[in-house]
């Protein structure tokens, strides 16, 4: 039996080899080739982790039925103790290896794209090159070994995140969001540092082998440490949760992602939608059994209330959108909120891990028909050059496939059977019955609110009212309109794989089977939500004025996002700026450069005063000599 | 059998002296200008034979001795006096009026690196007195090489009148050094030598006059007034070489000769650091001809040097060492770089320099590079060479020194940046316009910048020296 996946070091070194070649010769290589170039290396990276998933979950054998940890590659980077290093490596388990399918496949699928999508742009090669920057770090992240590596790649994936969002950087509101972006997720992955550092003293490790074993010391022995009446361990998990949580715009952090949107639309469906955005997900899933046996899951229970709550927010400001990226980019934070309390209800055994499963299964779905409905707006917008959705309508007769697509995924991600989306919400949802009731109302008021507001965005781009177009719109080209069908497919196929079995806590896993109970009242709230949107914009009508007439204050209110973002503003300019910062810059201004400022000039002073002391004639030289050493006499004989 | 190859440097030196002697006689005046390449490949030579082993030993009764650290300090001057060499080739060539004086310059300077030589190696006062002024006298007559300058006559007048004055000190304190230790030998003043107020005085003396020669205050007012006024060649041969050889013989002779007085020299070393680190840094604050300000530049850099000494022991002597070195380099991408655009343009003065950068990238870089050394900044060779001698001082329990050499860094910093800002950060309608250096200038340079760029990153040089000095003492 081959085990040998050493060669998984190339999904790292082909993308920034990419990004080296790309980024150095940027003005030398032609835009035709920095496309074909990007796509192929992007396809050898997809057909490595698509072989090494078949290996994995097909031809290895489990061992006492267990899916195996495997190292690609793995080095020691810094020893700091003897039990305290720091490696480099290549981790490959089902979470990690399910992830670089999703990465690649995405990957792959926006860089098709992006060809046609950017074409003609002045920055082609080098939004190829940020775009293998991204493809890179991301790839770094999920195969991490130990927390520090998985920093440094978050922190790459931060940066490159930052690059694509400013990408059109002569836009004041591009430069402007993407500087919120960095902002907002530096200073959560504050917490985050703080979270390592304290789990490295308290918990001995970096590793995530060791600090997951159910018996290894940092697990068994929480309880020896405290602080404010919780276990060290426990604030550590919270502050990395903090960073996860900003990572993954989750409440009260989610502020830089609408923003986002400000980003080419595929770097939205790449990674505002796709893959950067779940990495807090995969980094609560990578410390599950941490989150789940350190005081019997404190911090698991905040993940879950976070991502409950960011949830049902997303979704009610959702409702009341106008920009269609942004209306994805709520839809987003919503569905991720769903991945975080699924991993929240979770348990760690046997069938009570179904939370977990349907978290990353929940990723894996979500991913594509995201990105799916990203790449969809992305061709409306490139056919109508507009984000609005008054400057759209009646465009299912110019754009067919683009249709098409987009209501397969929302249908996907509305939970209607037989779409992938149904299968992953449908687990989420036993979950969440299963051991926590509020959440589970919570979750499923939330899936007729997304079956709803994702209605409201189908009907109203390619029904509605029909509109007359100074040019009018046209079916996108090819190298759009595949990446569109093939993550078609994939809105629905993932729904029949074997998720249960494969992506266990436990690594065990089961056979799967649908709760038909659970899923006829899911059914039936995501159809009466799609029901009811028909009724609203599937022609003009007057119901949506009338509801937001009788909503009056709360309609606006969600309109503008319940004011989070002025709340933020708040505390950050008047607060933080005036009230902290502005003292000690007059304290650093007048007192301390004003001491060394005065210390320079009085030593430039000093100078000038004792220039004329070179006088330039010889016998004031030689008297100074004599001087000189009559002085050093008397210094010598009498003073020291 | 007295072994003669343990002089071979001097012997080879002196032949170089005879040759140019004969070249000049035998030489037609159109030819003259071929000489220079000849010189130069003949020092050459000797430069490469210079790094073949040398055992150590004595000659003459003692009067002359050699030893490792000896003989590779010697190399060290033979490099950097080749690198001074080729970067004056040029100037030397296009710029000189008096072409039939081309030999004389070799042969003086030659004549000067001979008397250095005999001052590292002498075994006792007389063969050093012969050595300092053999040194100091061909430097007069580079000094007022170009004798058409009014300026370089000044000069002139002014190192000899002062050279005479320390020479006359110098040599009273030798002869109480004489008087008390019974000998001129310098291992028989060690054994005899009593702490007595006489010795103490001719030590002072003594110390005073070689100060003379490193410029340290309050003996350095000759050396802004000299640097100004000679050719850039034996301005950096002043600055780099003569200073180089100075400080090494005052080290040997104060560990070697006074160790009896070594409480009371430290005291004389530590007033004179302070002073020569103040006054060269706030002098140099205002300097505006480059020549000047490298002047004073070097002034406060020999200061540092002495917080070596005042270490009294071998680690002192290994730090000075390496630091002498990297000041030779360091120091010799300065003028090298001042060299190349005086004479191609004649300019010498700061503001010539603005905008440098964008016209001649590479000299700005060079200049940027030596200057950077100097002030010791990290990873560069003058951080390591600074860093050694702090902690030479501190392990002696000199943290005063330590704090004050600090602030003088800080000062030093802004002067040295100016140049920096001047090339880099400063546009200028005329900017110096670019021109190409000739070969020997590049090579010149080259080996300058890969000098500071070795000692920086090749640590192992620095464990050689230490060996170098180990059991010296």
């Amino acid at each position: 039996m081959n085990m040998d996946f050493s060669y998984t070091i190339f999904i790292l070194i082909i993308p920034i080899a990419m990004f080296i070649l790309l980024g150095f010769f940027y003005n030398k290589i032609k835009p035709a080739v920095s496309g074909w170039i990007g796509v192929a290396g992007l396809t050898a990276v997809a057909g490595m982790s698509y072989y090494t998933a078949y290996q994995y979950f097909f031809n290895i054998p489990k061992v006492d039925g267990k899916f195996q940890t495997f190292f690609g590659f793995k080095m020691n980077w810094m020893n700091f103790t003897d039990t305290l290093r720091i490696d480099m490596g290549i981790l490959l388990d089902p979470i990690s290896i399910m992830m670089l399918a999703v990465v690649s496949t995405i990957s792959l699928m926006v860089h098709i794209y992006s060809r046609g999508y950017m074409k003609g742009d002045r920055g082609y090669t080098k939004f190829f090159a940020f775009l293998a920057l991204f493809t890179f770090s991301m790839m770094g992240l999920v195969v991490a070994t130990n927390l520090f590596q998985i920093y440094i790649f978050w922190e790459l994936v931060g940066v490159s995140s930052f690059l694509l969002i400013g990408y059109y950087y002569e836009k004041p509101s591009a430069v402007a969001a993407a500087k919120k972006a960095f902002i907002v997720t530096r200073f959560a992955d504050l917490g985050f540092l703080i979270g390592i550092l304290l789990m490295g003293y308290y918990g001995g490790s970096y590793d995530f082998m060791e600090l997951n074993n159910p018996e290894g010391p940092a697990i068994m022995n929480w309880a020896s440490s405290s602080f404010m009446g919780l276990s060290v361990i426990t604030w550590a998990l919270i502050l990395m949760f903090m960073g996860g949580a900003g990572k993954s715009a989750m409440f009260p952090l989610h502020i830089w992602l609408p923003d986002a949107m400000e980003g080419p639309t595929p770097v939205s469906a790449l990674i505002h939608a796709a893959t950067m955005v779940v990495a807090g997900v995969y980094l609560v899933a990578r410390l599950f059994p941490m989150f789940h046996f350190v005081e019997n899951g404190f911090a698991l229970n905040i993940v879950a209330w976070v991502g409950a709550i960011s949830s049902l927010i997303a979704a009610i400001i959702a409702l009341t959108q106008t920009d269609i990226k942004r209306i994805l980019a709520f839809s987003t934070m919503s569905q991720i909120g769903y991945m975080m309390l699924a991993l929240g209800v979770s348990e760690y055994d046997g069938h009570d891990g179904i939370g977990y499963i349907a978290s990353m299964w929940h990723l894996f779905t979500h991913a594509m028909f995201k990105a799916l409905l990203f790449l969809g707006a992305g061709s409306v917008i490139h056919a109508v050059h507009s984000n609005y959705m008054k400057d759209m309508g009646g465009l299912h007769k110019y754009m067919k496939i683009t249709s098409i697509t987009f209501l397969i995924a929302a249908l996907s991600i509305s939970g209607v059977p037989g779409f992938s989306g149904f299968f992953s919400k449908d687990e989420i949802l036993v979950a969440a019955f299963h051991h926590n009731k509020p959440i589970y109302f919570i979750t499923l008021f939330v899936a007729g609110l997304t079956a709803f507001y994702m209605f409201r965005l189908y009907f109203s781009i390619f029904w509605g009212k029909k509109k007359e177009y100074e040019h009018a719109p046209h079916e996108s080209p090819w190298s759009m309109a595949i990446p569109l069908i093939f993550l078609a497919i994939m809105s629905i196929l993932p729904g029949y794989l074997p998720f249960t079995e494969w992506l266990a806590p436990d690594r065990i896993g089961f056979h799967g089977h649908i709760d038909y109970t659970m899923a006829t009242i899911a059914t039936l709230t995501g159809l009466t939500g799609i029901f009811l949107a028909w009724l609203f914009y599937f022609k003009p009508s007057i119901y949506p004025a009338k509801v937001s007439a009788f909503f009056g204050k709360l309609y606006k209110w969600t309109f503008n996002k319940f004011y989070i973002d002025e709340v933020y503003l708040f505390i950050t300019k008047i607060i933080i700026f005036k009230g902290i910062s502005a003292p000690f810059a007059w304290f650093d201004k007048k007192v301390v450069d004003a001491t060394m400022e005065g210390i320079g000039n009085k030593t430039v002073d000093l100078s000038k005063g004792i220039k004329g002391m070179q006088s330039g004639k010889l016998q004031d030289y030689a008297f100074a000599f004599a001087g000189g050493v009559f002085i050093l006499v008397l210094i010598v004989m009498y003073v020291m | 059998m007295t072994n003669f190859l343990l002089m071979r440097n001097e012997i080879i030196l002196l032949v170089l002296i005879l040759a140019m002697l004969i070249l000049e006689v035998t030489t037609k005046p159109q030819h003259k200008k071929g000489l220079i390449n000849v010189a130069i490949g003949l020092f050459l030579l000797h430069t490469i034979l210079g790094f073949f082993p040398n055992e150590a030993g004595e000659l003459f009764g003692g009067s002359f001795r050699t030893n490792g650290l000896i003989h590779f300090f010697k190399n060290v001057l033979n490099v950097g006096v080749l690198i001074i060499l080729l970067q004056s080739a040029d100037w030397l060539r296009d710029k000189v009026a008096v072409y039939n004086k081309i030999p004389e310059f070799f042969m003086l300077l030659f004549s000067s690196l001979l008397g250095m030589n005999y001052m590292i190696s002498s075994g006792d006062f007389l063969m050093f007195y012969i050595g300092l002024e053999l040194s100091t006298l061909p430097l007069v007559a580079l000094v007022a090489y170009n004798s058409f300058s009014e300026k370089a006559t000044e000069a002139a007048i002014k190192l000899i009148l002062s050279a005479a004055l320390a020479s006359a000190v110098s040599l009273f304190g030798i002869s109480m050094l004489y008087a008390t230790g019974g000998s001129i030998f310098f291992e028989e003043i060690a054994t005899n030598l009593q702490t007595s107020n006489l010795a103490i005085l001719g030590m002072v003396f003594f110390f005073s006059g070689v100060a003379f020669k490193i410029s340290l205050a309050p003996f350095h007012f000759w050396t802004a007034d000299v640097y100004e006024g000679a050719p850039i060649g034996i301005t950096s041969y002043l600055s780099v070489i003569s200073k180089g050889a100075a400080v090494f013989v005052l080290m040997s002779i104060l560990f070697t000769v006074l160790p009896a007085l070594t409480e009371v020299w430290k005291n004389v070393v530590y007033v004179v650091a302070i002073a020569t680190m103040f006054v060269g840094n706030l002098f140099a604050l205002r300097q505006q001809n480059m020549k000047r300000f490298l002047a004073y530049s070097s002034i406060a850099q020999a200061g540092f040097m002495l917080m070596g000494i005042i270490n009294a022991e071998e680690l002192g002597i290994a730090t000075v060492v390496f630091f002498l070195l990297v000041y030779v380099f360091s120091n010799l991408g300065a003028f090298g770089v001042v060299q190349a655009i005086s004479s191609e343009t004649g300019k010498e003065n700061m503001d010539d320099y603005t905008g440098l950068y964008r016209t001649n990238p590479k000299l700005a870089l060079t200049l940027l590079l030596a200057l950077f050394s100097l002030a010791g900044i990290p990873p560069l060779a003058g951080f390591f060479g600074k860093f050694f001698l702090y902690a030479a001082a501190a392990s002696k329990g000199y943290y005063l020194l330590v704090f004050l050499a600090v602030v003088n860094v800080t000062i030093s910093l802004y002067y040295y940046l100016l140049p920096v800002r001047a090339m880099f950060l400063r546009k200028s309608e005329d900017a110096i316009p670019y021109f190409k250096n000739k070969v020997m200038m590049r090579a010149g340079l080259v080996l300058a910048v890969a000098g500071i760029l070795v000692l920086g990153l090749y640590s192992p040089l620095y464990n050689y020296i230490v060996e170098l000095s180990a059991g010296i003492l």
